[in-house]
Order: structure tokens, then C-alpha cells, then sequence
């Protein structure tokens, strides 16, 4: 009975992320390609100094980027630094500095790691000022270079990719702030607070004493999801009641945190002129997405292990109002995409069941991914795929016109090596130098035995791969944590962003080659399947022999 | 040189552009959001807050429709005449300033002993047999202020409730069953009990 009901919940997502994947997806297509700016736009290009009608090159864009990236750190920097001044701060004091670096850089990256809790850190004017803005414009990043790297594709001859400022305002004012506010109102609706009131002191209905928190909580909420945040308002993320109250706010918030990373498929083909190669990206991601979220859903409900063979069921760290169905369907929606709200305690799920959201982030969160980051991930992963063909089958090596040459080639090699190298290398040394280890061990590891090896290496995998939820079990306000896993957000989200754009360059600059007999066809399921292969087998072959000392390990006992 | 004055002026536009958005984004839109939320959601913006008539007159707040609450003495006893809500690990339990699960693993001891001595608690408090007892009444939720319990553990608290409050059981189990919430459109999640909302009720019925 019970798995009905989840499957009638997955197939309600699916009917209506599929409603909304042509006209959004369309939508989106026309923001990034009209040469029309809004009345308000040209004030804002004025007032900053920018000419919305001059184009950049790849690494023009590359230094956008990255400059404008590092001005937000040094915001959301100061703003922490200074909380102690600022208003609404509910008394709370100025945040030291290496939580200060690691938040401020976990907001720019997309990534939302929390190494505070917080209820006990955060006052309203860091959470709206610093934090949200984050939200907005981190997520516009990441559609901007994702679509600049389909112009790449779709333009032939050309030395620019677009005008990043442009594409960054466009994704915050015509995409991101106005369904922002739609499901603000909606989540207000189903009792998300949103008030500056502090802490309620109140007499509980037995005569204890109860402190209820306030807060700007639906206007968090919303972008914190359709941006792919993650970053919780509270240290319960999503499975606080202020921030998910119900079942139905549940299923809204895993739609809002889809909805652009699966609706970009369709910008990315209505961009490049074939549709088709829309619906192969699309199909991809949805059967990896299926696919692992059945898994999970399956070891979760059988709740094998010692604690919930005990308990009867696996709700250790579960809402009751979610149930299981609602809990693993969040956790899949949020580590296949870069999100990392949770509405349940990953740290508590099962062995197999808690080795899911890892590996779903292993994959490179490309089903269907942050918002574009989602996207370019994809693509990355089709130029190899495309690569492996050739090898295979002595396909001409190309993909939408344009040759994937050594070039190319190389950059999308380097782009997928980043990431493992990250998560490894971090995992690696949080326990080879033997300062580091005992301070591992002593005071960050929460739980004994294989599964706190799995609590460093989610960590290390949630950074790199900009993530953001975690094993939390794991204590990460610490020196090495705060700065270890700080370089790995900001390796993790950059240095790909620096070969994506590379990339966009290299083939923008080509023409389009015709397809021949010997083009392999990219809109058809066997591509669909080569692809899923290729996701697949790589992660597999990188991680196999780390998860097989953690959660494999567990789960097999 | 013109490099760096290009360098200069990339970051001039970058550190312009982040003011304007931590204006707009920053400000007004949270401040719209509130105004709207006080304006038409206003019980939903504060908090869903609760309140009941009390005998000395005047009707007081006591908690949140969604945010879990204790019935324990101050020692952190539960008070056998309530409903009890799930195990919490939020603070000292259901510390709404403190929202937090337990985070632990599947194999960790501490949980594995919690789970042993949950379950022979409430074996002795409700005569039940320790196979009956349902999970929610052994674990931890994800914020520690899970409002709900399923409907099973509810069940299972009645004779107790019952007997501690002189009440008949059938009026208390006609208590809980009116009390159940079904899934969200008849689908959406698990049937749950509000503790607050259903510890209130039973407030107010007469033996």
C-alpha cells in the first residue's frame, strides 16, 4: 500500500515537472537569446557601468565571473564579521573568521554547506543580506555559464559566448526573483513563517517553558530551493516545521528544487535548433534520477541494520508527516541535484540506504544537477560519451557539428578529474597526517566504527561537488574542516566553471561540420544509454574503492 | 596597464552590481514577502501559535500547531496523563531554539541502547508488547520538534491516558481516532496525530 502512495507522489512530480519543462524551458531560452533589456535592466547596466550590448570572449566571461565571485565572498565576509552591529542580529555575536571564510565561500559556490548550526549563530541580516542574496545570484552563475557553453555549441565562427552580466541579471530578474516570490507566497500559504519577531517565550500546555523562533523564513525557503541552495535557515534544514510544514509543502519544495535543472534540457535544445537533443539530456537524467531514487527508497523501507531492526522501521532522523516515501524522494531530488536541503537525517539512514546520496553526488550531480551547473556537467559528459563512441565504434568524434577534437578533449577530461581528485585527496589527508587524524577522530567524527569514515568522506564529497548537505553528525566547525573543505567548495565549483567556459570558447570558434554516415546520432535512446554508461562507469571506476570502506562495508556486515 | 585598468574596472562593475542586488534581493524582497505574509497569512507568518481559554481568564499561547512540545515534569520525567510525543533531539528534547536530529548511524551503540531502553519504557507504561510498539515511538525525528506521531502510537497511549485521568477508554480512543489526520490529498506523506493539537483536546474532556 504504502509503496503505491510513493509511486502515485513520484508519478504527480513527474506529471508536472513535465507540464512546465516546454514553456519553462522555452522561457528560459528566450531570456538568454532576446537582444531586448527591460526598462529597469538599462538603469541597472547604467548604474553599474556595463555596456549590455557588447559581447565577451571566454576568458572575458571567465574574469566576470570570477571577479564578481569574489566580491561576494568578501560580502558575505563582512557581513558576518560585522554581525554584531547589525540589526535583528537576535544578540547574536560577529562570527569568527575561519566560519566566517567557510560560509562566505559555501554561499558563493552554490554549495550551502553549513559548518554552524543556525539557530544558535545566524541573526536575521546575515541570513537575508548575505546568505539569501547568495542564493539568488549563485544559482544565476551557474544557468550564466551553463549557457554560455550552449552558445558555444550553437554558434558557429564566432570569438564571444555573451555578456555574463547580462545573462546574470536576466537569470536573477526575469527567471529567479519572480518564481521566487510565486513560491514564497505559496510556501506562506501552507505555514512557512515569515516574520521578525525573535524568540516567542511561552508556557507549554503541561507548564513547561517552550522559546518558538521567528524569522524571514519563506522568502529563504523559496530561493534556497529553486536555486539549488540548500542552505537551511534552521540547523533542521527542511525537516524543520517553520520551513516544510506539511507533506504537500514537501513535494513543492522537492518540485522547486527540479524545476529548473529539468526544464534547462529543454532551453539547451531550443537553443541549438534540435529539440531532439533536448529530450536525450532530459531522458538521461530522468533514468538515472528514477533509478537511484528507487534504490534508495527500497533500503530505506526495508530498513536493514541493527538500530532500525530494533526500532522496526528506519525513522531514526524521519518526520513522521513525510513518512519514508516523502524522506527519500527529498533526499534523491536534493543530492542529484546540487541543493543539499535534507528533510531527514542522512546520517541515520541505513548503510545502503545513507550510501545513495553520496553516490548520487559521486555522479557529478547531473541528474538533473544544480541549476546549470546540472546542465553543464551533462554536456561535459556528452562530449565524452561521444569521445568513447569514436573509440568504440570509429565514430567521427563529434557532437551537434562540432568536431571534439584533442582540444576539447583535454578539457573535458580535466573537468571530470577535478572533482574525484577533491573528494579523494581531502578524504585522504583528513586522516594520513596524523595532527589532522586525531583531531578527525577526537572531536569531528560523531559515530564509531566504518560509518564515521563515511561521515568525512560525505563531507568531502558534498564540498567538491557543491552540495552542501552532509553526514551531519560530523562536528565541521573546526580549523581543518572549515579550511579543507572552504578550498574544496572553491576548487570544486571553479576550476570546472574555468574548462566549461574554455570549452564554450573552443567550439564557438568552430564551424559547423555536416553529419555524415559516420556521425553518431545523439538524439536517439542508444545514445540515452551510452551516456547513462559513461556517467556511470566513470563514477563507478573513481569511487568504488572508497564507498567499499564505508558504506559497502557497513551495509555488507 | 590597460589590463589592470580593465582588471580594476571589472571588479568596480562586480562590487556595484553586488550592492544593487543585496538591495533588492537582499531588502526588498524579504520585506515584501513579510509584508505580504502579515498583510494576508498573518497565523501562518507568526508561527501557526496556539492558543487556549484558560480558567483564570483570557485566552494564552501555548506553542506552535507545528512545532512539537515536552509533556515532562522538570526532571524531563514524561507525565504519564498526556500523550507523549516521539523521542527528541533537540536540546534537552523539543527545544525549538535548538532544532537538531541525533545523527545517529544505523549501528551506533548509543542508539542502539536508546532504542532498547525506549522500547522497555513504554512496554511498562502502556502494558504493550514490545512488538506492537511502532517505530515513531522509538526514534529520533530529523528536527527534534516533530509535532506528530502516527496514529499507532497514539492507539497505543489510550488505556494509559485513560486510567491516569479516570476518563473511559472509549472516549479516549474516540478522542484519537477523531484526531488523525489523513495523508495530504489522500496521498502525500503518512496519517499522523498532532500531539499538541490532540493533548489540548483531551484537556478539555470531561470524566
Amino acid at each position: 500500500m504504502d509503496v503505491w502512495f510513493a509511486v502515485l507522489q513520484v508519478l504527480t512530480l513527474v506529471a508536472i515537472l513535465a507540464a512546465v519543462y516546454r514553456p519553462l524551458g522555452d522561457y528560459m531560452a528566450t531570456i538568454y537569446t532576446t537582444p531586448r533589456n527591460l526598462k529597469v535592466e538599462q538603469g541597472f547596466y547604467r548604474l553599474i557601468g556595463v555596456d549590455a550590448r557588447s559581447e565577451q570572449t571566454w576568458q572575458s566571461y571567465l574574469h566576470s565571473v570570477l571577479a564578481f565571485s569574489a566580491v561576494g565572498v568578501f560580502f558575505v565576509y563582512a557581513i558576518q564579521r560585522a554581525q554584531a552591529v547589525l540589526p535583528y542580529s537576535l544578540g547574536f555575536p560577529a562570527i569568527p573568521e575561519g566560519l566566517s571564510f567557510n560560509t562566505a565561500v559555501s554561499f558563493v559556490t552554490n554549495t550551502n554547506w553549513q559548518s554552524y548550526s543556525p539557530d544558535v549563530t545566524m541573526g536575521y541580516s546575515v541570513q537575508i543580506a548575505g546568505l539569501a542574496v547568495q542564493n539568488f545570484v549563485s544559482a544565476a552563475v551557474g544557468i550564466a555559464v551553463a549557457i554560455a557553453l550552449v552558445r558555444g555549441f550553437a554558434l558557429r565562427r564566432t570569438g564571444t559566448i555573451g555578456n555574463f552580466w547580462v545573462d546574470l541579471t536576466r537569470g536573477v530578474l526575469r527567471l529567479l526573483l519572480p518564481l521566487a516570490i510565486v513560491a514564497s507566497v505559496v510556501l506562506l500559504a501552507g505555514g512557512v513563517i515569515q516574520n521578525f519577531n525573535g524568540f516567542t517565550d511561552l508556557t507549554s500546555l503541561s507548564g513547561g517553558t517552550q522559546s518558538i523562533p521567528g524569522g524571514p523564513v519563506a522568502s529563504q525557503e523559496a530561493i534556497k530551493e529553486l536555486g539549488t541552495n540548500g542552505g537551511g535557515f534552521f540547523n533542521a534544514n527542511s525537516a524543520h516545521p517553520f520551513e516544510n510544514p506539511s507533506a504537500w509543502t514537501n513535494l513543492f519544495e522537492i518540485l522547486l528544487l527540479l524545476v529548473i535543472p529539468f526544464s534547462l534540457p529543454r532551453t539547451f535544445g531550443t537553443m541549438v535548433g534540435d529539440k531532439k537533443q533536448g529530450y536525450a539530456i532530459l531522458a538521461t537524467m530522468a533514468t538515472i534520477f528514477v533509478v537511484s531514487l528507487t534504490a534508495v527508497t527500497i533500503f530505506e523501507m526495508n530498513g536493514a541494520g541493527t538500530a532500525p531492526g530494533l526500532a522496526g522501521g528506519a525513522m531514526e532522523g524521519k518526520e513522521t508527516r513525510f513518512g519514508i516515501a516523502g524522506s527519500t524522494l527529498f533526499a534523491s531530488a536534493t543530492t542529484l541535484t546540487s541543493t543539499g536541503a535534507v528533510n531527514s537525517m542522512h546520517d541515520s539512514y541505513t548503510a545502503l540506504g545513507g550510501m545513495m546520496p553520496m553516490l548520487n553526488m559521486m555522479l557529478g550531480e547531473v541528474a538533473p544537477g544544480g541549476t546549470g551547473s546540472g546542465l553543464y556537467g551533462m554536456l561535459i559528459l556528452a562530449v565524452i560519451a561521444v569521445f568513447v563512441a569514436g573509440l568504440l565504434v570509429g565514430r567521427t568524434p563529434e557532437y551537434l557539428g562540432k568536431k571534439i577534437g584533442p582540444r576539447e578533449i583535454k578539457l573535458a577530461s580535466i573537468y571530470i578529474l577535478i572533482t574525484p581528485t577533491l573528494v579523494l585527496t581531502g578524504t585522504a589527508l583528513s586522516f594520513a597526517i596524523p595532527a589532522v587524524r586525531a583531531d578527525v577522530e577526537g572531536t569531528s567524527i560523531w559515530n564509531p566504527g566504518l560509518h564515521g569514515l563515511s561521515e568525512v568522506l560525505y563531507a568531502f564529497t558534498s564540498a567538491a561537488n557543491n552540495n552542501g548537505s552532509a553526514f551531519a553528525g560530523l562536528t565541521a566547525n573546526t580549523p581543518w574542516f572549515n579550511t579543507a573543505l572552504g578550498v574544496a567548495m572553491l576548487l570544486g565549483r571553479f576550476l570546472p566553471i574555468v574548462f566549461v567556459l574554455a570549452l564554450a570558447g573552443s567550439i564557438a570558434a568552430q564551424d559547423k561540420v555536416p553529419a555524415t554516415a559516420g556521425t553518431l546520432p545523439t538524439s536517439r535512446p542508444q545514445f540515452v544509454g551510452l551516456l547513462i554508461g559513461v556517467t556511470i562507469i566513470i563514477t563507478a571506476l573513481t569511487y568504488f574503492p572508497v564507498l567499499a570502506l564505508g558504506p559497502l562495508a557497513e551495509g555488507l556486515q | 596597464m590597460s589590463s589592470r585598468r580593465t582588471a580594476t574596472q571589472r571588479y568596480g562593475v562586480a562590487f556595484r552590481a553586488m550592492l544593487v542586488f543585496t538591495a533588492v534581493l537582499g531588502l526588498a524582497y524579504p520585506l515584501t514577502i513579510t509584508l505580504i505574509g502579515q498583510l494576508a497569512l498573518p497565523a501562518q507568518a507568526n508561527g501557526s501559535l496556539v492558543t487556549v481559554e484558560t480558567k483564570t481568564g483570557g485566552p494564552e499561547t501555548v506553542g506552535s500547531a507545528l512545532i512539537g512540545q515536552s509533556f515532562t515534569d522538570a526532571e524531563g520525567t514524561p507525565l504519564p496523563e498526556w500523550f507523549q510525543p516521539r523521542p527528541s533531539a533537540a536540546g534537552d528534547g523539543y527545544d525549538a531554539a535548538a532544532s537538531s536530529g541525533s545523527n545517529w548511524g544505523p549501528e551506533n551503540p548509543d542508539l542502539i541502547q536508546a532504542i532498547t531502553e525506549r522500547k522497555k519504557a513504554i512496554a511498562e507504561s502502556d502494558g504493550a508488547r514490545a512488538e506492537h510498539i511502532p517505530a515513531d515511538a522509538l526514534t529520533a525525528s530529523a528536527s527534534g520538534l516533530d509535532p506528530h506521531i502516527s496514529p499507532a502510537y497514539a492507539r497505543l497511549q489510550v488505556s494509559r491516558i485513560a486510567q491516569e485521568r479516570g476518563l473511559p477508554e472509549a472516549d479516549v480512543s474516540a478522542l484519537v481516532e477523531s484526531n488523525i489526520q489523513g495523508r495530504d490529498l489522500g496521498y502525500l506523506g503518512d496519517p499522523t496525530v498532532n500531539v499538541l493539537e490532540l493533548n489540548i483536546a483531551l484537556a478539555g474532556l470531561k470524566g
